[in-house]
């Protein structure tokens, strides 16, 4: 029977390093082709011209604004939801929060795009102007959509939190509020730490939503009102159509992705290495 | 003399079940008194009603009167002025995961001391006070919690200390500690007795008859007998209270 179980951890264990391997080994010639500087740092993606461009560097920044902006709205929602839920909620409310923010984690993100086209986009054009098709409307929805990850794992750390700790602070006169945020949020530092990581990974690799209304203009925006491209949007928008070195250069674009939840994953077992010591 | 604190009359349920019967006590003003008694006899439960960290206990019903310097702490004083005059330490030293300046700070900043001249001479005057300023002066930026566990209790102590309290509770703080850590707090309620009042519970008779000033003996959720330390301990009044100090059951 072991054997078995083996087996089926290996399964797992080969996908990671399949997958690894091909994105690299297809990805990798594409970007020494093109050059490392070039495709990292170019700021022009024209890959169907005659004399064609493959900078993917607005994209990247792309990627790395709709996620800024997605923490900036999803974090502080997402953490105080979890203080609520874990130190405030009565027991009555709690059994209809938690499974509304469960739910909130199965809506497919398609749905979510549905729900920025026809509501977010309408109304953060008549607000900022512009199309609509914007930084602000996408970062919003990936906010959104990063909530149930920073609740869900923010309330186990609040919970895992020694109730010494609370009832110390108790004891010194401190209020249930201020023993909540001053000592057992800050015990809960790593936890939440752990929570941000996951769910920066989850914005950055978040593709249908992001397609839907972000946009997907491949250039270097100027204003949270403008359009931009996500490193998922340019794959999958062009992968339809793409050939040769356009190919590969979207291949190539899957590597600095990966790379991207790589060095997430590292951070992440930092962190949460930091809290057992 | 006058008594910090009177109870009377006070009974307690946990849910259904009582855990403390018709308790009326005492305590006197600046001086230490020890509960003692076998596991479970109530006299955590009694300690905790005197800064009301029983609120905290699902299905804990107090009944009757206790009285700090003669106001009802259940219904005339503020729960969080109430825990700021009575202080309480630990079983277990529950030092915040943070540095030793912030925790003795925590109390004094928690009652809107924001000054940073006055938080240093606070922090600096309670861990003299607890003795532990040789100990730690030159760490106070560090975690408190790399500290060995007769420290951290201390620290505990010195913590409780900041808020200027009038009185300390103090929850068996030696338990866990070694003989030496132990003789260290148990001098430090001896010193620390002429500005405060103290309640300890302690399941060390030794410890009571060393520091306690008077004692109180709790059996099944009465208290059987109190009075002056030694002559509980020397003429026990009681026949349970004798039994159980000549260590017939325990």
């Amino acid at each position: 029977m072991q054997a078995v179980f083996l087996v089926c951890a290996c399964i797992s264990i080969l996908c990671v390093a399949v997958i690894c391997i091909y994105m690299f080994a297809k990805g990798c010639p594409a970007i020494a082709k093109i050059g490392v500087a070039e495709f990292l740092g170019g700021k022009d993606w024209f890959p169907t011209n005659s004399q064609p461009s493959f900078g993917i560097f607005p994209m990247i920044v792309g990627s790395m604004y709709v996620t800024a902006g997605a923490i900036m709205i999803g974090v502080p929602v997402g953490l105080l939801t979890a203080v609520f839920l874990a130190k405030f909620c009565p027991k009555r409310l709690y059994k209809f929060v938690l499974p509304a923010v469960n739910l909130l984690a199965g809506i497919p993100s398609i749905v979510y795009g549905f729900f920025g086209m026809i509501v977010v986009v309408p109304f953060v054009r008549s607000v900022f102007g512009g199309t609509g098709n914007s930084i602000i409307t996408a970062s919003f929805i990936l906010g959104i959509m990063i909530l149930p990850t920073v609740i869900g794992m923010s309330e186990s750390a609040l919970n895992a939190v020694p109730s010494q700790y609370y009832e110390g602070a108790l004891a010194l006169g401190a209020t249930h509020e201020r023993s909540v945020m001053r000592v057992v949020l800050p015990a809960a530092k790593s936890g939440v730490c752990a929570a941000i990581v996951l769910a920066i990974g989850r914005a950055v690799g978040e593709t249908m939503a992001v397609v839907m209304i972000a946009g997907n203009q491949a250039r270097l925006p100027h204003q949270l009102t403008q359009g931009v491209r996500t490193l998922t949007a340019n794959i999958i928008m062009e992968m339809g159509y793409a050939t040769g070195l356009h190919y590969d250069a979207l291949l190539g674009t899957g590597v600095v992705l990966f790379v991207f939840i790589l060095m997430l994953n590292l951070l992440l077992s930092a962190v949460t290495s930091k809290k057992e010591r | 003399m006058s008594y910090k604190f009177e109870i009377k009359d006070a009974n307690l349920h946990y849910g259904s079940f009582q855990a403390l019967y018709d308790i009326n006590l005492d305590v006197p003003q600046k001086q230490v008194m020890a509960f003692i008694g076998p596991s479970g006899c109530g006299k955590s439960t009694l300690l905790k009603c005197l800064n009301r960290m029983n609120d905290l206990v699902e299905g804990c019903n107090v009944e009757g009167d206790f009285l700090l310097d003669g106001e009802d702490i259940y219904r005339d004083i503020e729960v969080t002025s109430l825990r700021k005059r009575v202080g309480m330490v630990f079983q277990k030293s529950n030092l915040f995961p943070m540095s030793i300046y912030d925790n003795i700070a925590f109390g004094p900043r928690t009652h809107g001391i924001k000054k940073k001249a006055e938080l240093d001479e606070i922090v600096e005057t309670c861990l003299k006070q607890a003795a532990i300023w040789d100990e730690c002066k030159d760490r106070l930026k560090k975690s408190a919690l790399g500290m060995s566990g007769g420290q951290q209790q201390r620290l505990c102590i010195a913590r409780a200390l900041a808020v200027k309290p009038e009185v300390i509770l103090m929850d068996e703080p030696t338990s866990a500690l070694d003989p030496i850590s132990t003789l260290k707090v148990e001098e430090l309620c001896t010193e620390l007795k002429r500005k405060y009042t103290i309640v300890i519970v302690t399941h060390n008779m030794q410890q009571a008859m060393r520091i306690a000033d008077r004692t109180a003996f709790f059996l099944h959720g009465r208290i059987e007998e109190e009075g002056p330390t030694e002559r509980i301990f020397n003429n026990p009044h009681n026949e349970k209270t004798r039994e159980y100090i000549g260590g017939q059951f325990g």
